[in-house]
């Protein structure tokens, strides 16, 4: 197979990298949710954004990213609260409260998206569940040095600015708030005796997923965006007890699986003489799903077969008592 | 008994000095859920140097009454003062072991990790845990005898060693009042003992105790003082004047034994 370069970077570099920091800004905070518990409001998270959608659409009156995720990002916040105000007056458990929230956000954007005949325009339901992960184009690369050159980020993808800056944003929050999102997550009543108002952060935390969750999804769409959110941190606990070394395992995950899942996609049917590519959004989701199983099978604590492994080789040696 | 509440009175209200300078003043508590009273007109003040049993049947409000006192729920009437200010300008006074099913002990941490969380106060917003707060943790840990588990993932601890942790962890926050909501519920004999032996130490050091107490055969040997509480504040002081079967019956309504009241009173010497 004969790749030319230029065509590497303008078409394969800028999807990977799309693909990878999808990843990270979902995987990130996605360590918080798992151990809350709060797995799904990423998945509520890339529902509530259709109404959103739409409203940006019909206000602008244009089909430009930016007002429609200002919509999006404003739902997505919108929605947050409701979770929240529902659960609380409501007294309902959190997933009863997204469940809630999700579907009937849905079907408010369906409805609106009926009624103003926007549904006329080009707002297509593949666009939602797979992004446009092929399609990032990345035009001006010619080699590795014109990445850095002025011409260059002159021509940079919005998406990958825009995913570039939410990362760097969330990264920054996490490394800043780690005390304070760890002892909220793990014991919120000691956290507020102490004076870290374990509502506040909770709250900060579910703003900081809506933004992840709009900027990606953008990119790469709602199946995708679900996995990156939870597969990676789910993985990363397998073979880790420690907070920190399951953020950092997670981030490798994320990198792992968003590149590999490309790489496997866009090059693996050529390899085995076929002359089509597959989805790259669902082929990266399939193999976080992979490492995840392997993980839940083989980690030596807590996979199941890697347990059974280490308590066999325990028998056989002498107690220590 | 009800004149021996009515002369309590006047020693709980707030406008007197001595309550000024208590660790924990209370008066006229009420906590409701749903329209439903758990906690209701409760006033008492806490003595300085002493260790309170709060003691009742089963959703008397006693769990509700410490998460109210600390600011955790929101109460429906009262005042609250430690030291003679609202609660939130004195959290680095107060101490908070919960109980313990309230934490998911599978959570990727060890146990070093969970009592340098009783530093994060002192450490405050944004700055990072240092390797001089780790070593503090862990002279804690030994205290209740944990050392040798430091690195161990919290989820691999006894249900005793696991309320060490978090004896560790008040510890660590050096407070001056503490509240804790039954340490003493699925421990082992090793671990009760370690706990008795914090209580005493922390009483020899001026400190004050609020500690929900399930067991009425141990209450008397334990602490000083008894809040005996049924969602309304039944009896309130010293331990022996306060144990009295007439109290323990209004407040378990009935339910308690002849037999089980006469081997309390021996226990709390009457």
């Amino acid at each position: 197979m004969d790749l030319p370069l230029a065509d590497f970077l303008q078409i394969d570099f800028p999807a990977l990298l799309v693909a990878s920091l999808a990843g990270l800004c979902c995987g990130l905070p996605g360590n918080f949710l798992v151990l809350r518990r709060q797995s799904l409001i990423g998945d509520a998270m890339s529902h509530v954004v259709l109404p959103g959608i739409v409203v940006g659409y019909l206000l602008s009156g244009t089909l430009d990213t930016l007002p429609m995720l200002l919509g999006a990002l404003g739902a997505a916040l919108i929605s947050a609260l409701l979770i929240e105000v529902i659960r609380r007056l409501g007294n309902v458990e959190p997933g009863a409260a997204m469940g809630v929230v999700f579907t009937s956000m849905f079907a408010l954007g369906v409805l609106i998206l009926e009624q103003t005949g926007a549904s006329g325009v080009h707002l297509d339901v593949e666009h939602a569940l797979y992004g446009n992960l092929e399609s990032t184009l990345w035009f001006g690369l010619n080699d590795w040095s014109d990445i850095l050159s002025a011409d260059g980020l002159a021509q940079m993808p919005g998406s990958i600015s825009r995913l570039g800056g939410v990362t760097l944003v969330v990264l920054l929050v996490i490394i800043l708030f780690f005390k304070e999102l760890k002892i909220s997550t793990f014991d919120p009543a000691m956290a507020t005796s102490l004076g870290f108002n374990a509502r506040y952060i909770s709250i900060g935390l579910i703003i900081m997923t809506a933004t992840s969750a709009v900027a990606a999804f953008d990119a790469v769409g709602s199946i995708l965006v679900i996995a990156m959110f939870i597969c990676p941190a789910a993985t990363a606990r397998m073979w880790t007890d420690k907070l920190s070394s399951q953020i950092i395992l997670s981030s490798v995950v994320a990198l792992l699986s968003g590149c590999l899942g490309y790489l496997i996609a866009a090059f693996g049917p050529f390899l085995i003489g076929a002359n089509y590519a597959l989805n790259a959004a669902g082929m990266i989701a399939v193999v976080a799903f992979l490492l995840q199983a392997f993980s839940m099978i083989f980690a030596p604590n807590h996979g199941t077969f890697g347990r059974f492994l280490k308590q066999r080789k325990a028998l056989r040696e002498p107690a220590e008592i | 008994m009800i004149a021996k509440l009515l002369k309590l009175q006047p020693s709980t209200s707030l406008s007197t000095d001595a309550a000024k300078k208590a660790p924990l003043a209370i008066e006229g508590l009420s906590v409701s859920y749903h329209h439903k009273p758990v906690v209701w007109d409760l006033s008492f003040v806490a003595p300085e140097k002493g260790l309170v049993a709060v003691v009742g049947p089963n959703g008397a409000g006693k769990s509700t009454f410490i998460k109210a006192a600390l600011g955790l729920i929101p109460k429906l009437s009262g005042e609250i003062t430690v030291y003679g200010k609202p609660v939130d300008k004195q959290r680095k006074l107060i101490g908070y072991v919960p109980q313990r099913g309230s934490v998911d002990w599978d959570f990727p941490a060890s146990a070093l990790d969970v009592v340098t969380m009783g530093l994060y106060g002192e450490i405050g917003w944004l700055k990072p845990v240092r390797k001089g707060h780790k070593e503090q943790a862990l002279s804690y840990l030994e205290k209740v005898g944990m050392a040798d588990f430091a690195d161990r993932q919290i989820g691999q601890l006894s249900g005793g060693q696991q309320q060490r942790v978090f004896l560790a962890r008040a510890l660590a926050q050096d407070a001056s009042l503490y509240f804790m909501d039954e340490p003493f519920v699925g421990v082992d004999a090793a671990t009760e003992r370690a706990i008795i032996n914090v209580l005493k130490k922390l009483k020899d050091q001026g400190k004050t105790v609020i500690c929900v107490h399930h067991d009425l055969q141990s209450a008397p040997d334990y602490f000083d003082h008894a809040l005996i509480l049924n969602v309304r504040p039944v009896a309130y002081g010293p331990m022996h004047e306060t144990f009295t079967s007439e109290n323990l019956q209004r407040a378990y309504g009935g339910r308690l034994a002849p037999s089980e009241l006469s081997g309390l009173m021996s226990l709390a010497g009457q």
